[in-house]
């Protein structure tokens, strides 16, 4: 090594790391124009010491982008409170002004444009959003979808869903359910609501969950892969899920339900949310078998027929139920 | 430093809206294989070198020794070859200052200090980082905080940062500038996981 390279002939570090931070907010806060960049790549060129420090300092300016995830959700105001009023104020100027008629269109085109998708007992269905994200219906789902330029939103009525959303920090990606709201960064996850309680599990990527609840008292909370979130009218709480459950859990996407290990009673719960034809456990202590499994989402029989076979059950059809007894 | 004709990478142009795309192997090697052992390095400095305040010019000298020898070729073993340049280096600093005798320079040990480099638990990771990053703001002065906060999570401007906080784009520049500064140097210094890694 030569001694010109010595930091002796240079500036200190610190001062470097200043000027490679100084870019950085050029970049990312300014108006870059070509005249920056010209003045940037020169300063690149001027000292291997410059190269350097911009790139330790952006390596890890990059890695606080997650805290995007903590962004504040005004943007919901935007769309559904404050710009909704005021157009609607507009509308109120314009019936005083044109006949009624005109104005019910007026109403209706300012209002936030939902799409409604829904699924039967037993569907399944795939919805394409133009950005490359995808929406997978479970078995007896009812979703909304608006989209503008801010925003993407999904309304979840009832059921289960599977959400593989491309991150566009420029138009969040919120999913609603009742009061809360998850809110994505480039995610795999899938929600299900059952009555008044809520199942969230985490996949792949960063979601943020905003429990809106009637106290007032806005509760934030971000999940991370793996994680499990139930929410009742009354708690909350987070598990842990391995990969491998998630992927049973989804099973469905692929038309199958996989239990490791569960109750029949719990295995007639889950796959009587697909058939219309129920499957029914006569008692209790039948109800507490456990058995295991993948079977095809609308084969009850399949599973009345592993009861059977295995433990030695009474199967009778009555046509529109098999029921399980001893 | 100097022209380097030799050093056809020095050329390339870097494109900081697209930093990906136009850098060059020795980039993508230096920000994944050597940024990541930076902690682990300080703390072999801070062992091995008694002013503290030399430490991060120290560190500057290693990373260009570094990447000059990986324009030539990229080393295999990126760890063992940033401290054996680190320690070459502090032996030949200490020569010069004749501060220590030279057969007790070269008697430097190679402190092994834990990585930080992610693990295998990336899900724990991802929680922790958002943990560090939000510690790591904390610690921010106030107006630069506030100035990171608005820029980086709310995602506004200049111009718009500067008018939430009711100054003017020039000190709401500067307060970006300082604040990006000094929470990147935070997030360096501060320890992934709580246990500081394996």
């Amino acid at each position: 090594m030569n001694d010109k390279n010595n930091m002796r002939s240079a500036p200190a570090f610190e001062e470097i790391h200043l000027q490679a931070s100084d870019w950085i907010e050029r970049r990312d806060f300014g108006i870059w124009t070509e005249a920056d960049k010209a003045q940037f790549d020169a300063w690149i060129a001027a000292s291997l010491a410059h190269r350097l420090a911009f790139l330790r300092a952006d390596a890890s300016w990059k890695s606080t982008e997650m805290l995007t995830v903590l962004r504040p959700l005004r943007f919901r105001k935007d769309l559904f409170s404050t710009r909704a009023l005021r157009t609607f104020s507009k509308i109120a100027m314009a019936i005083l002004l044109l006949a009624v008629i005109g104005a019910a269109g007026l109403i209706y085109r300012a209002l936030p444009h939902y799409a409604t998708y829904s699924t039967p007992i037993g569907g399944h269905r795939i919805v394409a959003l133009a950005d490359g994200s995808k929406i997978e219906l479970n078995t007896s789902t009812t979703l909304r979808i608006a989209q503008d330029d801010s925003r993407r939103d999904v309304v979840l009525e009832s059921g289960e869903a599977y959400f593989e959303v491309k991150h566009d920090a420029a138009r969040p990606f919120v999913v609603t359910i009742g009061t809360h709201e998850l809110t994505d960064l480039g995610t795999k996850f899938f929600v299900r609501k059952h009555d008044d309680d809520l199942d969230v599990s985490l996949v792949e990527g960063l979601v943020r969950f905003d429990d809106k609840a009637k106290d007032g008292r806005a509760r934030m909370l971000t999940l991370v892969p793996g994680d499990a979130l139930r929410v009742t009218a009354t708690s909350m709480s987070v598990g842990r899920k391995s990969m491998a459950n998630l992927a049973n859990e989804l099973g469905w996407r692929r038309g199958v339900l996989v239990f490791d290990r569960a109750s029949l009673a719990e295995i007639a719960d889950e796959v009587n949310r697909y058939n219309r034809k129920k499957l029914v456990i006569a008692d209790a202590a039948v109800g507490r078998i456990n058995i295991g499994g993948t079977f095809h989402i609308d084969d009850i029989q399949a599973i009345a027929n592993a009861a059977r076979e295995t433990f030695d059950l009474h199967v009778e059809d009555r046509g529109n139920a098999i029921v399980i007894s001893r | 430093m100097g022209e380097q004709p030799d050093m056809p990478c020095l050329k390339d142009t870097m494109h900081p809206d697209d930093a990906g795309s136009a850098l060059s192997k020795a980039d993508i090697w230096f920000a994944r294989e050597v940024l990541p052992l930076e902690s682990a390095l300080m703390q072999f400095l801070q062992h091995n070198w008694r002013n503290q305040n030399e430490i991060a010019d120290l560190r500057q000298e290693i990373y260009i020794r570094v990447y000059e020898a990986a324009l030539k070729q990229i080393p295999e073993k990126t760890r063992q070859f940033v401290f054996v340049i680190a320690k070459h280096l502090l032996i030949d600093r200490t020569r010069r200052a004749s501060v220590i005798p030279i057969e007790a320079a070269s008697d430097f040990k190679l402190v092994e200090v834990a990585t930080d480099e992610p693990g295998p638990d990336h899900i724990v990771l991802a929680r922790d980082e958002l943990r560090r990053m939000r510690d790591a703001l904390e610690e921010l002065q106030p107006r630069w905080r506030e100035a990171v906060t608005l820029g980086r999570i709310e995602g506004l401007s200049r111009r718009e940062v500067a008018q939430r906080m009711g100054v003017s784009e020039l000190t709401a520049a500067t307060y970006l500038k300082f604040g990006i500064a000094a929470l990147t140097e935070i997030l360096r210094r501060m320890p992934r996981s709580p246990g500081g890694g394996r």
